[in-house]
């Protein structure tokens, strides 16, 4: 190994001067467990990089931002035929995936593998996430669709955006659909 | 694997200018290495890097914002506002120790 010795100090270059305008918006229209870590990572990702984040909840994905379900998203490895244990191939028979409490089971296995990875569980890193600075909005049309009240949601969520207004809110944005 | 002098010792860091041998690191560095990206160290900051010196050496990683948070007790906006908009890198930055790994 070469010692070379700099003239001048190294600094990292964290960004700071840039004036950066960079913004990412995520869609979030799932509300299985195993497809609502997607943006989550994401969205801390960029947040970390300092970059504008906002996540816009709707239909199933809303299950995200409902204080009722928040705590109770599933796995099912019904209908998912990529579903293998480990690294693979053997996967188990589509029809197991109907027993009862086989839902139950595929769930707390997948969260078993995401505590593992010290990756918290969705309530947390919602908080977390928002307390980074990400933005939380709830699409007008699924909160009037399944008659919910502000009440009914997070209290991190920053409002119920129609999709006028969250196309405008994204305007210069990469937007990503989960 | 350049040698960089701060606060008038020799460090070895890597191309970006991270620091890469966890024993070559003095407050005195840290307060030169905090200087450089226009960080003046309060007590707060001091609790922040320490903890995470300290974590690195218990765990062999550098600990993310969430466990800087949960372990350390220092809510998450706090470490927003002591190191603007990347605290994780810039903490390990001025804390010589390495970026942290993990996705989360």
């Amino acid at each position: 190994m070469t010692i070379t010795r700099e003239s001048t100090t190294v600094v990292p270059d964290f960004g700071d001067e840039a004036a950066t305008d960079r913004k990412i918006a995520f869609i979030c229209s799932k509300g299985n467990l195993d497809m609502a870590y997607p943006a989550l990572i994401m969205a801390n990702g960029a947040l970390g990089e300092g970059i504008e984040t906002h996540i816009f909840f709707t239909f199933w994905g809303m299950d995200l931002i409902n204080k009722k379900t928040v705590d109770h998203l599933k796995f099912t490895f019904l209908g998912n035929t990529a579903m293998h244990p480990g690294r693979g191939p053997f996967s188990m028979p589509q029809g197991f995936g109907g027993l009862p409490g086989m839902t139950a089971m595929a769930t707390k296995m997948l969260k078993d593998k995401i505590a593992a990875l010290d990756v918290p569980e969705i309530p947390e890193f919602m908080t977390l996430l928002h307390a980074m600075g990400a933005k939380f909005w709830a699409c007008k049309m699924s909160v009037d669709m399944m008659e919910l009240e502000d009440s009914d949601m997070l209290d991190e969520v920053d409002g119920v955006l129609n999709v006028t207004e969250f196309i405008e809110l994204s305007e210069g944005a990469q937007v990503i659909f989960v | 694997m350049p040698l960089a002098t701060l606060a008038g010792h020799d460090v070895h860091v890597d191309d970006e200018g991270f620091m890469t041998e966890y024993d070559e690191w003095t407050e005195d560095v840290a307060r030169t290495l905090a200087a450089n990206i226009g960080i003046e160290l309060t007590d707060a900051h001091w609790k922040a890097i320490n903890f995470m010196r300290e974590d690195f050496k218990a765990n062999g990683a550098s600990p993310t914002i969430r466990r800087m948070t949960n372990a350390a007790g220092i809510p998450t906006k706090e470490l927003f506002d002591l190191f603007p908009k990347k605290p994780a890198k810039k903490m390990a930055y001025i804390a010589g120790v390495p970026k942290p790994a993990g996705c989360v």
